[in-house]
């Protein structure tokens, strides 16, 4: 495991520079800077803009800009934010805390209830049940994630019940901690909702394929020929294996989870790592930029290591030295 | 002596091929007509929405009523008009006219319809498939947006970027995966290894994370085209990488195939064995793929556009289109700024029943 875990992270490296190294860039052929803006302003002074300039490192060459902040970061550091003039490292910790909670609360959302509809549907296949719910995961799947957003704010406005948008109430610092949490909760129910929708209709179509590819195999003969119950061939034998792949989705599902959940936060108004992105990227605030981008390429690439591991633990046909070799 | 029996030609169940153009043609359309009878309804249903759609961006001058940026100042936010049907004894004005709207309360956008006067909406009329004479009151089908331009208008116009993205994004993903694959499969060895690492790191790259950081690349002052092309390239250059990768377990499997040995022992250089045998092999299930594909890219470009990084105003695209929801009292207002979304996800929707078929009529499989 530990030899896994080492050659996981030396491959990291490299990706980590690229990612950087091209967002850098990215960000340095855009016409103009972050106190380009503040340049316009008639009561900043030439004078203080230059100060500015040189105080942030602007008027280095590129190399040189990117090779002080590649040593920042190796020390840790990932800078200031310019427009909010606060920690990088700090402003995405609170951050990201709330994608990460989004991003899990749909993942359980999703498979709590695409596991057993798929199942159900799987055991009667081609029944009308099947079809209707089949079409209804063709549409979960392809009705855009920022689309659902926008009902589910129009639902919230309209029914008063779920608040519209946000992370938190307003008053939030004045409450007790319990009803920090429920606050917290009741803001999360409908982004969750929105966000797990299109996972529930495709991994309800996986579930379903899975087991329906299961069912005929030699293991479920044998299981039968045993006499053994319905019940414990279908919860013990069949869905135990067809749960693998779900395993191996989780990890590279992640993406567009991470992707997802940028766009939802964006529409709802999330305090998220996405919404910080998109205000970074709109008011070229390279450093911010740069450490969310990182912070979302280290959320990938854990969440895809914790699923092979996770692999490991409940398919004994994997282990550690075929992950290596992969 | 009897003569022996002419041989008499056993009726053959299938007459032999014909040759010639338009024999084959007739073949491909008997063969396309079939294929048509035993499509599930969802498939039939599918390429007709994309059939529509592709004809918006095709003939967008001709569907589209009216200019799509022409703004009807006194029409802001405008509701959906109703279309009325005629009686027959005024079928010489026309046969559809609307009541023109007029505001009554400027400030909350309040319309109200003007019973006294009638719009005639003409068919065929003026160069459009309908519209409306031009000093007259305008006949917004699906009602106009904040700036009083034609909804409808707008969409079918849209439809020329949002549906063409996928196609040009396939295409490049497709031809470069495809190419990268084969190359990397046939070769083996370290450059196959090189090749894949690099795809792995390209796969593993929080996609949206870094579409949303490469888009501010692009300047607000470029032409639609340029920006079309932008994003294009980005998305392309995020996704091929995957696609490579499949093509690529599918070349170094045929790379030890018989009939790629017998090219090999015939002599034939790397580059024909890549074009004449490996790529063939691979284009079935290539196509299958980026079928599945084109949704990811129409959702990335109206994703981007939505967010006000994509395509940029007064161009149209059903992402722009649908930034007016970003504010949920418009929905609440005006609920037909939700209409560019029914659109993107009905293609979306198109895409993902197609090529689902596609692969499982392509499967070998299930043949029967």
């Amino acid at each position: 495991m530990a030899r896994f875990l080492i050659r996981r992270i030396i491959i990291m490296i490299p990706l980590m520079l690229g990612i950087t190294f091209i967002s850098f860039i990215a960000m340095s052929l855009v016409p103009g800077n972050f106190i380009t803006n503040l340049a316009l302003d008639p009561h900043i002074s030439p004078q203080v803009i230059k100060q500015m300039e040189a105080e942030f490192g602007l008027d280095q060459p590129l190399m040189v800009r990117y090779a002080r902040w590649l040593w920042q970061v190796v020390h840790l550091n990932f800078g200031v934010s310019l427009a909010y003039r606060v920690n990088v490292t700090s402003l995405i910790a609170s951050r990201a805390v709330n994608t990460v909670l989004l991003s899990l609360a749909s993942v359980i959302f999703s498979w709590a209830l695409a596991i057993p509809i798929g199942v159900i549907v799987a055991m009667r296949q081609n029944s009308a049940l099947d079809r209707g719910l089949s079409f209804f995961s063709f549409l979960g799947m392809s009705v855009p994630a920022f689309f659902l957003a926008f009902l589910a704010m129009d639902f919230a406005l309209w029914s008063g019940v779920f608040p519209v948008g946000g992370s938190f109430s307003p008053d939030y610092a004045a409450l007790d901690a319990w009803s920090k949490v429920a606050d917290r909760i009741n803001h999360l129910i409908l982004p969750t909702l929105v966000l797990g929708v299109s996972g529930v209709a495709s991994l309800m179509r996986l579930m379903r394929s899975q087991i329906l590819e299961l069912k005929n195999s030699e293991f479920v003969r044998t299981a039968r020929a045993k006499g053994l119950p319905e019940r414990t061939v279908i919860y013990k034998h069949v869905l135990r294996n067809a749960l693998n792949p779900f395993v191996t989705m989780a990890g590279y599902g992640l993406a567009d989870l991470l992707g997802g959940a940028a766009l939802v936060e964006s529409v709802m108004n999330l305090q998220g790592l996405g919404l910080l992105l998109l205000n970074a990227v709109r008011s070229l605030d390279v450093p911010l930029v740069m450490g969310s981008v990182l912070m979302g390429t280290i959320l990938l690439l854990l969440g895809n290591l914790l699923a092979d591991i996770a692999l490991v633990a409940v398919d004994p046909r994997v282990d550690f030295s075929t992950l290596a070799s992969q | 002596m009897s003569a022996l029996p002419k041989p008499v030609a056993e009726p053959s169940a299938t007459p032999p091929p014909q040759r010639g153009a338009a024999a084959r043609l007739r073949r491909f359309v008997a063969g396309a007509r079939l294929e048509w009878r035993r499509a599930p309804y969802t498939v039939r249903l599918s390429v007709s929405a994309l059939l529509v759609f592709y004809l918006f961006a095709a003939a967008s001058p001709i569907i589209a009523p009216y200019d799509p940026t022409q703004q009807y100042r006194n029409l802001p936010d405008c509701p959906p008009m109703r279309l009325h049907l005629a009686p027959p004894s005024q079928w010489s004005h026309g046969f559809f006219f609307a009541y023109p709207m007029t505001m009554t309360d400027a400030m909350a956008r309040r319309f109200a319809e003007d019973r006294t006067r009638r719009t005639w909406v003409r068919l065929f009329h003026r160069g459009h498939l309908f519209t409306t004479d031009l000093p007259a009151d305008p006949y917004f089908m699906l009602g106009s947006e904040n700036l009083g331009r034609d909804l409808f208008s707008r969409i079918v116009y849209g439809a020329r970027v949002s549906m063409c993205i996928g196609l040009v994004g396939v295409f490049i993903s497709f031809s470069l995966g495809i190419l990268v694959g084969a190359f990397s499969g046939l070769m083996g060895g370290m450059t196959d290894n090189l090749i894949m690492r690099w795809c792995e790191i390209e796969m593993s790259l929080p996609s949206f994370y870094f579409l949303l950081a490469l888009a501010a690349v692009i300047p607000s002052g470029m032409s639609t085209v340029a920006t079309f092309f932008m994003i294009v390239a980005i998305m392309a250059f995020i996704s091929w990488a995957g696609f490579a990768r499949v093509i690529r377990g599918m070349a170094a499997a045929v790379r030890s195939a018989p009939y790629v040995e017998a090219g090999r022992a015939l002599g034939a250089s790397r580059t024909r064995l890549l074009i004449l045998h490996v790529i063939p092999t691979v284009l079935g299930f290539a196509a299958v793929n980026a079928s599945l594909s084109i949704p990811g890219y129409i959702l990335g470009e109206s994703s981007l556009s939505l967010l006000g990084l994509g395509i940029q105003e007064p161009a149209a695209s059903w992402g722009n289109l649908l930034s007016q929801a970003m504010d949920p009292q418009n929905i609440e207002h005006y609920p037909w700024v939700l209409i560019p979304g029914i659109f993107i996800s009905l293609a979306v929707m198109a895409f993902n029943f197609l090529g689902d078929y596609l692969r499982d009529r392509l499967d070998p499989s299930n043949l029967n």
